[in-house]
Parts: C-alpha cells; sequence; structure tokens
C-alpha cells in the first residue's frame, strides 16, 4: 500500500524542480552558479532558502538519496541504509561511540526526534567570554531564535507524553529535580513515534519539507547521490574555483564514475561536524594555525534502561517530550560534566544492537520491550580545560574519521549519569534497571544498581556510548589563530568560502542541536545574501 | 615475541593482532557442512561465512532458529554489510575470514571443533570471551557480529510478534 497523503516532493518533481540524481547521470556534468552548498540538512536547507529568496543561483548538493514521505515506510530496516551516515553504524576511529547521523535530502533534520531547544544562554555567554566571540550577544540572537522558530513551527507540544517519558517526569517529581516539556517542530503531528524513521505524515517540519521544496520553487537546484570529493582551490589558495563531486550509484555508495564539477562564485559547506572539516581537508584548505578538524564535539550519551510494572510502549507516541537539566546546572559549566537528561524512542533494532549482552539474557529484555523505559544522559563536552573533544582526520581512502578519545572527565561524568537514570527510574516506580554496560546485570533495587555502578569498568566496548549530534571541526573564532571561520562563518583564509553547519559551535551546544543550528544558519546565511546580491 | 602488557601499552594490540591474522589466513577455512544455508544467494556473504554465522547466530539471539529463519537471518546479515561504506565492508571481511579459517577459530576464537558443530558452550565461551577480553580489538569484533547480527533479526517483521511490537492501526495506512 501506498501513502494516501500528499508528497510534497513528489509534487515538487512533478511541477519540474531542477533535481539531478546522481545515480541516474550517464555523462560528466558542469553547472555553473551563484552559491554552491554543500550539504542539504539543517544549515544547507536554511541557507538555500534565505540565497534562493535573495534572487541568488543556488545549487543544494547532497551526499545522499532524496527521499520523501511516500518512502518512509516506519520500517528501521529501511529507513536505517537508505536515510543514516553508514547505516546508522557511523563510529569513532577506536568504534567507542557510535553516531546516528542523517545522510539523506535534509540530513539529520529528515530523522531527527523533533526536539527543540533555544541555544542555551550559559553556552553563548561561555563563547563571548572564553572563545572571544563578543557579538553573540543575547539581543543579537533572539530575533534569529524567533525567526528561526516560526520557519519550522516549533511549538509546545500539547498532548501528554507518552508513558516512556513519563517515567522521567515522574522520577524527577519524586527527586525534586527541575525538569521540564520539550517543545517540537510539528504541524498536524500524528504521534505516532517513528520520527527516526522519516515522517511518513510530513508533521515534522524538517528542511526536506519546509526551506528545500521553498528553495527548489524559487529555482535553485538540487543534486541527490553526489560526493563531494574537494573544493579546487586557486593558485594562491585564497579562493575556491570549484567544487568537484562524484556521482554515486543506486547503492548511495559507489561512485558510478561519473563527475560532477560545479563553478560558484561563493561556496557555502553545510555536511555537519565530520563532513566539513573532512571535505576542508581534503582539499588542503589552508590552515596555518592547525585548528581545522580539531575540537570536534560530541555530546556523549550513556543510558539506563528499566522495567517497569506498567505497559510503556517506548516506540509508540512523540519520542521526546520530556527533559531535565537538572545535572546541566549542578556543577560549574567547566567543572564535573553536566548531563542533559531525556528518553529516546525505543524501535527493535535500535534496542537489540544498543542493548548489551548476548543469548537468552538479552532475548528475554527484547521480549519486556513493551514494559521497558530507556533513559539517555547527554553529556556536554568541551568546557573543561581536561575534556575538549575529538579530532576529524582522513581514512586512507579520504573519508572522514572521527577520533574522539573518552578523557576522564567524560568517564566520570558517566558514572555519575549512570547513577543518577538509575535512581530516576527506581523513583519512578521501576522493577529493575539494567545500566547499558557490558558489565552490568539488572539490578533490582537503588541501592543494588549504585553498589553495580560504582565498580563498573571505565573502558570503551564495555559501556554503550552512542551519539547523535555532531559540533565544531570548523569552529568560529575571534581571530585566525583560535579558529577555521569568523563568526559569520566566513572562512579566514578563503574569500569566497563560508561554513553554516553545527561546525561553527566552539564547543559542545549543551542541548540538542537543530534550533541552534537553523538560528546560526538564518544569521549568517542573511548576512552572505546582502554581501552577494 | 611481544608481551600481552607490551601490546596493550604500545596500544598495537590492533595492527599485531591484524598482523597475526595475515599469517592464520593461510590454512585452509573448515570444511564445509553440507547444510540449509548452503547455496543461498548472497551479496557479500561466502559459504564460509555463512556456516559460521549460521552455527553463531542463534547461541547470539539466544533463539532457536528454524531453516527459514536462519536463511532470513543470513540474507538480512548480507543485506547489512552491503549497505556499509566500502571501508567498514573490508573490515567486515577481514573479521569473517580470520573466523573462517581453522587456525583463527582454534587460537583466537577459542573454539576446537568446526563451526557448524562446535556445541553452544563452546560457542557462548568464544562469545563472552570476546566481549569481556581485554583486547579492544576481540571486544569490537565481538561488538561487530552483535551488531550485525542483531540488526539482521530484529530488522525482520517475523521478529516482532515476539516483542509485541507492531506499527499503531493508524500508521499502517502509511505503509
Amino acid at each position: 500500500m501506498t501513502s494516501p497523503l500528499k508528497d510534497p516532493i513528489r509534487e515538487g518533481l512533478t511541477r519540474g524542480w531542477q533535481v539531478y540524481d546522481g545515480a541516474a547521470l550517464t555523462q560528466d556534468l558542469q553547472l555553473d552558479c551563484d552559491v554552491a552548498i554543500v550539504g542539504s540538512g539543517a544549515g544547507g536547507g536554511i541557507s538555500a532558502e534565505v540565497l534562493a529568496q535573495a534572487g541568488l543561483k543556488v545549487l543544494l548538493i547532497e551526499e545522499g538519496a532524496l527521499k520523501s514521505s511516500t518512502d518512509f515506510r516506519l520500517l528501521e530496516s529501511e529507513a536505517y541504509p537508505q536515510l543514516y551516515q553508514e547505516s546508522a553504524n557511523r563510529q569513532t576511529l577506536d568504534k567507542g561511540i557510535t553516531i546516528l547521523q542523517g545522510r539523506t535530502v535534509g540530513g539529520s533534520t529528515t530523522v531527527n526526534w523533533t526536539s527543540s531547544f533555544r541555544p542555551p544562554v550559559e553556552t553563548l555567554a561561555w563563547w563571548r567570554e572564553k572563545h572571544g566571540l563578543s557579538e553573540l550577544g543575547e539581543a543579537e540572537m533572539l530575533p534569529w531564535i524567533a525567526k528561526a522558530e516560526a520557519r519550522v513551527h516549533i511549538g509546545e507540544w500539547l498532548a501528554p507524553p507518552n508513558p516512556n517519558n513519563s517515567v522521567l517526569e515522574k522520577g524527577c517529581s519524586a527527586l525534586g529535580y527541575s525538569h521540564g516539556r520539550i517543545r517540537r517542530n510539528v504541524h498536524d503531528c500524528w504521534n505516532l513515534g517513528y520520527c527516526g524513521m522519516g515522517c511518513p505524515t510530513n508533521a515534522k517540519q524538517s528542511m526536506l519539507v519546509t526551506t528545500i521544496p521553498s528553495a527548489l520553487d524559487k529555482g535553485a537546484g538540487l543534486l541527490a547521490r553526489v560526493r563531494v570529493e574537494r573544493l579546487l582551490l586557486s593558485a594562491d589558495h585564497k579562493h575556491v574555483d570549484a567544487v568537484e563531486g562524484l556521482a554515486l550509484k543506486a547503492d548511495t555508495l559507489t561512485p558510478s564514475g561519473v563527475k560532477v564539477r560545479i563553478k560558484a562564485r561563493h561556496v557555502v559547506l553545510c555536511g555537519g561536524a565530520i563532513g566539513t572539516p573532512a571535505l576542508l581537508l581534503r582539499s588542503g584548505a589552508p590552515d596555518p594555525h592547525e585548528v581545522l578538524g580539531k575540537r570536534t564535539f560530541l555530546h556523549p550519551v550513556v543510558l539506563s534502561g528499566a522495567i517497569m510494572p506498567e505497559q510503556i510502549e517506548p516506540w509508540s507516541g512523540a519520542p521526546q517530550t520530556v527533559y531535565s537539566n537538572h545535572f546541566l546546572h549542578t556543577w560549574p559549566i567547566d567543572g564535573q560534566l553536566g548531563y542533559k537528561l531525556e528518553v529516546p524512542p525505543v524501535h527493535p533494532v535500535l534496542l537489540a544492537t544498543t542493548l548489551t549482552g548476548f543469548g537468552p539474557d538479552h532475548a528475554r529484555l527484547m521480549q519486556d520491550m513493551p514494559h521497558l523505559n530507556v533513559m539517555l544522559a547527554l553529556t556536554r563536552d568541551g568546557f573543561h580545560p581536561d575534556s575538549q573533544g575529538g579530532t576529524v582526520k582522513l581514512k586512507k581512502d579520504g573519508s572522514p574519521a572521527l577520533d574522539y578519545p573518552i578523557t576522564d572527565p567524560v568517564w566520570q561524568a558517566f558514572r555519575q549519569a549512570w547513577r543518577s537514570m538509575a535512581e530516576l527510574q527506581f523513583a519512578a516506580g521501576a522493577k529493575s534497571v539494567l545500566t547499558v554496560h557490558e558489565n552490568a546485570k539488572p539490578a533490582s533495587s537503588w541501592a543494588e544498581a549504585r553498589t553495580q555502578i560504582d565498580t563498573l569498568p571505565l573502558e570503551i566496548l564495555r559501556a554503550r556510548v552512542v551519539s547523535a549530534h555532531v559540533m565544531g571541526g570548523a569552529a568560529m573564532g575571534a581571530d585566525a589563530q583560535s579558529g577555521v571561520v569568523n563568526h559569520w562563518g566566513e572562512h579566514w583564509q578563503l574569500d569566497n568560502l563560508s561554513v553554516i553547519d553545527g561546525s561553527l559551535f566552539p564547543t559542545s551546544i549543551g542541548a540538542n542541536p537543530q534550533l541552534s543550528v537553523y538560528t546560526f544558519a538564518l544569521r549568517n546565511a542573511s548576512r552572505l545574501a546582502s554581501r552577494l546580491s | 615475541m611481544i608481551s600481552r602488557r607490551q601490546l596493550l601499552k604500545t596500544g598495537l594490540a590492533g595492527s599485531a593482532l591484524l598482523l597475526a591474522a595475515g599469517f592464520l589466513a593461510r590454512p585452509d577455512p573448515d570444511a564445509l557442512r553440507a547444510s540449509d544455508t548452503q547455496g543461498l544467494d548472497t551479496r557479500f556473504l561466502n559459504a564460509s561465512d555463512t556456516n559460521l554465522l549460521a552455527a553463531i547466530a542463534p547461541v547470539m539471539l539466544g533463539l532457536s532458529l528454524d531453516a527459514n529463519q536462519l536463511k532470513a537471518l543470513l540474507f538480512g546479515v548480507d543485506a547489512a554489510i552491503t549497505g556499509l561504506p566500502l571501508m567498514l565492508q573490508a573490515e567486515v571481511r577481514q573479521l569473517l575470514d580470520l573466523l573462517g579459517n581453522r587456525w583463527g577459530r582454534r587460537y583466537l576464537a577459542g573454539v576446537k571443533a568446526p563451526w557448524s558443530s562446535a556445541s553452544v558452550a563452546e560457542l557462548h565461551a568464544f562469545l563472552d570471551g570476546w566481549r569481556q577480553s581485554r583486547f579492544t580489538l576481540l571486544r569490537s569484533g565481538y561488538q561487530a557480529l552483535h551488531g550485525l547480527i542483531n540488526a539482521a533479526w530484529y530488522a525482520n517483521p517475523a521478529s516482532f510478534a515476539a516483542l509485541s511490537y507492531g506499527v499503531p492501526a493508524q500508521g499502517r495506512i502509511l505503509q
């Protein structure tokens, strides 16, 4: 059966949008435009609309395929290989952290869980004070935040939290921890819970259904399944002359041999905090102060599972509607690492692969899925002097590798977060709690869980560590010594190159990042539009 | 001969073990037992891989699988691998080749009998040994097998009933 709903992408294609599918190209392609945008996620989508609105000829280049609501059939088996980087199994260099990152038109905004948080004021203050980014005042940022919220329909979510989220709310209420409801970028949401597989009803106001159709309607072009290999630089290394890409076959993995070359007055990099630094590295972009790719951040996440007496069905309903910032505000921002508490949606593949252990123990936990609550803690990296994130490097085939050693302050935060989550789950009435670590066993009381957590070895590939947020690596700096770009995202050495994605951030942001990326993208793309037109 | 302590300290465990794997890859693979899993039309997995995975998967999952379920699982693993970037596919190939040959099975996995006749206890000991190994390379090998086998099994809607998992009624019209 196919969806009875309208599909704005298929309709636009019928209207005659300029869209190239790399897999369908049979001969090399050369294109000219005002602005070439590499990557179609939060940064690229917003930039495409702003620049196309200003009357500029825009080309949006995306490595992933163009998939839309008709293709989104609520199946993990289809979503992960089609819509995610490395089949939702992207890992850091030592395989210690697994990263969920989108790779499709719309980028991660097509598959995210719709959580919308403003850029935290304490993070912006830190950037002003410690990174010299004095321009990023609250009065400067607020209008852009408001505009971004309006553009992607961010608002209160009025339906009650699903039982999985309610566990976090109940636990926080019982223990007196501050907590709140998460705002979402949805419109007429059906409350199904399959956001991570692409929204089948187009309720999620991702780039795929908002800015990208709008840019295409204004004459922008889109190339999907084209992997940008390198930027061709002028002889004096001050200018980008062209963008070179490889068309990918229908598998979205293998280059077909067809080459794409785009000449543009200006190039905007929006490939995310792993892809953008890697492209600059592959291109031999000037990096006189050796800052490129450094200080790339995740919010490293640890997890805790609980068997609840009541029915939870953690796959059903809006995935993230409750949060607690209690442990982000317990210690100084540059002290012991703080963490944000949320719950993830739980579907079979994500659960089975994330859950530790094997054999009958694992099978039993899987069968307990209807009663399972999972909690997660996002740690805020990049503030503590001994915790400065990771480094983007290149593998021998030129693809990116994120070297992200987990430092002692992060491990200590993990142990603390496991404790907090177990305490919250028992306070909410859990029958048993399993810290997601290969050496942990289900504990039937808070005391038992705490004793166990205190002795868990802090080692990769024992603790399950995941992440969905990539930031930094081509950061803003007050000068060329401290950053790859200035606060407008303009490259310090290349005069027609901007970075407009999460790689701008000089630390992790300390919240689910989509709204922060939208905000900076609107601000910086607007500035670029006025510069170019 | 480098000691285990030195290996850990120098952080060379990974490359040294891979070197060892190169040597170990020389002997012939285990003789294959004629079974239901042979002759599958897979894109990545060869007969030695399917032989190995067919033995490990039920122990990994903690489930007994009939011939059709096993076939579906192997197709699922094959599909999962072919969706990975080519560099990662090459790593999986290395892992499966390592386990698929006699010496790798005997000395790195610690499984004496050929995969198809190894006992559940032996297979369990191998998986748990790698899971809890002091070497990150072996732990990552275990995690790769864990990820592939679980992703393949639980991506299959046939596994959903046992979990009471299903798309809600109002979502089904969208499928």
